[in-house]
């Protein structure tokens, strides 16, 4: 039964997103010209929404005796996955047309995906998160394996799965052990209770298991196996969506999960979980990341590397580091974005081109995707003024202000690392003659997704302040 | 207090022309070449002026403009001058145009690109002279990096993957431990104010305070930093390999303006923020800057690249710079700051003048020279005043700056010793050795090859356009150093009364 029928407005996102997907499953079955209409029904959606959210953020409210939030954080997310979505979108229209493997459900599931997304940062109760991840998750797990010819689209698809799925286990089996301690579901409940249910030992197992499950999501060693055979078997765009805003639905849960720290100031139990989960994903991404020539798979230890950076900021545990976690997000999400549409600009049939060989004097042929390219590898690499800088910035803040000095030290030493493999595309791309006489296809769409996302990570590097201050916004 | 807006010009200008560049085709080669020149000549103009409108009798920074930048973190856009400041200042803007001279013929490929990084180190360079706030002054000191990283890799010699690599891994390395180091400080400001600062002028108050054992982790870490970029003795290895490997201008740049960046960090952060830590290592720092002295001359001796030559002798010269910063008394350091000027007068000279007959011949082995007196009277005649001016002749700057500097490292309370002095001195017979006999079997003696009748020319108008204007300089600065002194006096001395202030126990 309704409780109030004006809760029902509050929904307004989920039911235009919801709406949407109806609307485009009936133009699918009903069309035959559906490529051409769907992608734009997405991306009207998409823009419709990140606005709305971005407007919303002061009207925080709990509705339906607590099992969703609206506004505050959950607008903050939203904007984040609408315009991460929308940039996808918009540049999966060139890539699809150039593989020649137009699926309906693509774009379709891309919404559902992001629904699911929706859903895990608005939910305030346990049993809201499980629905919204699993709704991301399915979408995800299918399209990895969109271009279902393809032998290594099929091994992704499938491993994620698999993986996946055993994450999940873990999930809902913390979940049973959380609520059979708790006798509650509700998360503002056991955040109150926090103090008390953390001596009980159910408890604290639960909560452990739910975080190694998220833990999986987020990509963190030692439960990243899966990351680099899927993000390089995917479809590019596809890598793009779930290492950026996937990865940031994951980390919305972990930051809920953690608000009785971040709130209440609970003693920071599970700091040593993800101080140690953090140094081994800063290290080990970025050391292994140094080996790889396959761009997908090295952006893939290099994501890797950034979840350690970001769960520095849990560790850390104060909310000057959710503020930079969730603006780290936002620059990470763009910059990825970026990164990945040049890939699949580049990218030919059958996977060729995604080598680094193929970025070989890049700058001769076009001028443009080789300085966008060396922008989001300096974005990543964390040089200032760029929108990459300012999110380790505040990460790294946030851990000396918890005395984590080491771990802040860690974190900069994994960057000097890292430096090495992102300069080396730009090495590539600037100091060396190519090899190979490729055509780069002009694509205006992918063009413009990553000139949007270039122009995002200037924007947020030249002036943070436009985007953290809407993020002090959502906190308070 | 009124903002003053000078110092944002002369930091937009650069920025400005490299934008207009960028919408400019690589075809219209000329037309970028003379607009870089002519944008970084405004530059120069923009610093001439904050010269004249600065007033060198006052300790304070001055010319300051302020503008609240990131509110979330309280940091400013804040950038201001001292007479140490002035004088980097002034030098940057005075060679930059000089090596864009000097490329007009040997970069052709990719001019646009060129032209754009030049100009966006130039705007580098000069914010992290001009800024007075800590997180300013990082951002630019690692912005910078880029443009040189560009400017090695694209245009450079053989090696110049691997050089260019190295350069960036070496100097990332040590900022890295810098940003630590600045986010603990504000942390700790924090602490004590109630809000974030990054405010330099802020901080030279609290800084100093800072438990003893913390102090000295925070100085090592600013010091890591600006070590790498001076070149300290033990972390120098990037130099001569960047060095080799840039192209003239890059050289040119490097020496003239880039290592300057590291020692001026010395004296603007870790001399006042951790003065106490300062004093306490000062002399197993001036013990590497007598190796490096030591070693850079020896090295430089035995070099068959002339290039390589002139490179290492930076180190030697720059080891002069951090004696004198750290024998901390008024003579050494107006003598450092006098020698980083000069350094980057002579040692800029120098790589230009090697870059001149390289282009004819390309060639920079010192063997397949000889004799070139004969073929290039005024080449000669002008290699001959600089090496004269960065071997210390007096009567040339060289001298002047050395001088102060042993004078006053002779003195100094802090190093307590002679030996530091006695140590250092030999350098400069040193560079007489490696220099003139450089000279002597370059220039000198019988034609050894041929080949040197066709390829070389004597220097053309343009090359004695870029070479008069330093030469002016090195004679000037040799004669009457009281100009350039006059700059820096009053912000030497309140910076060093600074430290004394806080380091009065130690000292007695």
């Amino acid at each position: 039964m309704p409780s109030n029928i004006s809760e029902y407005t509050y929904l307004m996102p989920f039911i235009i997103l919801g709406s949407s997907i109806i609307v485009s499953i009936i133009i699918e079955i009903t069309s035959k010209k559906s490529e051409l209409i769907l992608p734009w029904i997405s991306i009207i959606s998409f823009f419709i929404l990140s606005l709305y959210s971005l407007f919303n953020i002061k009207h925080h409210l709990v509705l339906f005796n607590g099992m969703i939030e609206v506004g505050g954080k959950a607008s903050i997310f939203n904007f984040i996955f609408n315009l991460g979505a929308l940039l996808v979108t918009v540049s999966s229209i060139d890539y699809i047309k150039k593989y020649g493997t137009y699926y309906g459900e693509y774009y379709i599931l891309i919404q559902s995906s992001v629904l699911g997304m929706m859903i895990m940062a608005a939910a305030s109760d346990i049993i809201m998160i499980f629905l919204g991840l699993e709704l991301m998750s399915i979408c995800f797990y299918v399209l990895a394996g969109i271009n279902r010819k393809k032998l290594t689209a099929n091994e992704a698809s499938m491993k994620y799965f698999l993986l996946g799925a055993f994450a999940t286990g873990f999930i809902v089996y913390g979940i049973a052990l959380i609520y059979g301690s708790a006798n509650s579901t509700n998360i503002s409940y056991i955040v109150s209770n926090f103090s008390s249910l953390i001596k009980n030992v159910i408890f604290v197992t639960g909560f452990i298991l739910f975080l190694i499950g998220f833990s999986f999501k987020i990509a963190a060693v030692p439960f990243h196996m899966w990351v680099p055979d899927v993000y390089q078997g995917s479809a590019t765009t596809i890598t793009g969506l779930m290492s950026t805003i996937g990865k940031t639905a994951a980390f919305s849960v972990l930051i809920l999960a953690l608000s009785a720290v971040f709130i209440l100031n609970a003693p920071n139990t599970f700091r040593v979980y993800f101080a140690v989960l953090s140094t081994l994903s800063m290290l080990l991404g970025s050391i292994i990341a140094i080996s790889q020539n396959n761009m997908k798979r090295m952006l893939a230890y290099s994501s890797i590397a950034h979840a350690g950076y970001m769960s520095i900021g849990l560790a850390a545990g104060n909310i000057e580091s959710i503020a930079g976690i969730i603006f780290y997000l936002a620059a990470y999400s763009f910059i990825n974005l970026g990164a990945f549409g040049v890939i699949s600009i580049i990218e030919g049939e059958n996977d060729s081109r995604t080598d680094i060989d193929a970025y070989a004097g890049l700058n001769s042929k076009n001028p443009l995707l080789a300085a966008l390219m060396s922008l989001f590898m300096f974005a990543l690499a964390g040089i200032p003024p760029l929108a990459g800088f300012f999110g380790k910035y505040y990460v790294f803040l946030g851990a000396i202000e918890a005395n984590l000095t080491w771990l802040a030290i860690i974190g900069v030493i994994s960057s000097l690392i890292s430096v090495y493999f992102y300069l080396r595309v730009v090495i590539y791309m600037y100091f060396k003659e190519s090899t190979q006489s490729i055509l780069i296809n002009s694509s205006p769409f992918s063009l413009a997704s990553v000139i949007i996302s270039g122009l995002f990570v200037l924007l947020f590097g030249i002036a943070p302040d436009l985007l953290m201050n809407i993020i002090t916004t959502a906190l308070k | 207090m009124t903002n003053n807006f000078i110092l944002t010009y002369l930091l937009l200008i650069p920025i400005l022309g490299s934008i207009l560049i960028l919408f400019l085709k690589e075809e219209q080669k000329k037309f970028i070449r003379w607009l870089g020149l002519l944008f970084s000549l405004l530059a120069f103009a923009a610093s001439l002026a904050a010269y004249f409108m600065f007033n060198s009798s006052k300790a304070e920074f001055q010319l300051i403009h302020k503008q609240l930048w990131i509110k979330s973190l309280n940091i400013s856009y804040h950038v201001g001058i001292d007479g140490i400041s002035l004088i980097l200042v002034l030098l940057t803007t005075f060679i930059t145009p000089i090596t864009l001279l000097s490329t007009w013929k040997s970069i052709d490929k990719n001019v646009k690109m060129f032209t754009f990084s030049m100009l966006l180190l130039e705007a580098g360079m000069i914010g992290v002279f001009i800024s007075l706030d800590l997180f300013l002054f990082y951002i630019f000191w690692e912005a910078m990096l880029i443009p040189m990283y560009f400017i090695i890799g694209i245009w450079g010699g053989e090696r110049r993957i691997y050089a260019s690599i190295k350069f960036f891994l070496y100097t990332m390395f040590g900022s890295l431990l810098m940003l630590v180091a600045i986010i603990w400080l504000t942390v700790y400001a924090s602490n004590q104010f109630g809000s974030f600062t990054t405010n330099l002028l802020d901080l030279y108050k609290i800084a100093p305070f800072v438990p003893k054992q913390i102090q000295s982790w925070m100085f090592f870490a600013f010091f890591l930093s600006f070590a790498i970029k001076v070149p300290i003795f033990p972390l120098h290895t990037w130099l001569p390999d960047a060095h080799v490997e840039a192209p003239t201008a890059g050289s040119v740049i490097l020496a003239g303006v880039l290592l300057k960046m590291g020692t001026y960090g010395l004296v603007r952060f870790c001399l006042p923020l951790f003065p106490q830590s300062a004093v306490q290592y000062a002399p197993v720092i001036s013990m590497l800057a007598v190796i490096g002295i030591i070693y850079g001359a020896l090295v430089s001796m035995v070099q068959p690249d002339m290039k390589k030559l002139v490179a290492y002798s930076s180190v030697s010269h720059l080891g002069f710079v951090v004696l004198g910063i750290f024998a901390m008394n008024v003579e050494a350091l107006q003598g450092a700051i006098l020698q980083m000027i000069n350094h980057g007068l002579s040692t800029g000279a120098l790589f230009l003048l090697v870059g001149i007959i390289y282009e004819r011949t390309h060639h920079r082995e010192i063997e397949y020279y000889g004799g070139i007196a004969k073929i290039v009277p005024i080449y000669s005649t002008i290699l001959m005043i600089v090496s004269l001016s960065s071997i210390g002749l007096p009567g040339l700057n060289g001298f002047v700056g050395e001088f102060l500097i042993l004078l006053g490292s002779f003195k100094s309370l802090v190093l307590n010793s002679w030996w530091y002095t006695i140590f250092a001195a030999t350098g400069v017979i040193f560079a007489a050795v490696y220099l003139l006999w450089m000279y002597q079997r370059v220039v000198f003696g019988f034609v050894k090859n041929n080949n040197l009748y066709q390829e070389l020319t004597d220097v053309n108008s343009r090359e004695l356009i870029t070479l008069i204007p330093i030469l002016l300089f090195i004679v000037w600065i040799g004669i009457y150093p009281s100009t350039f002194l006059n700059i820096t006096e009053e912000s030497a001395q309140s910076l060093l009364k600074n430290i004394t202030v806080y380091t009065y126990d130690f000292l007695k």
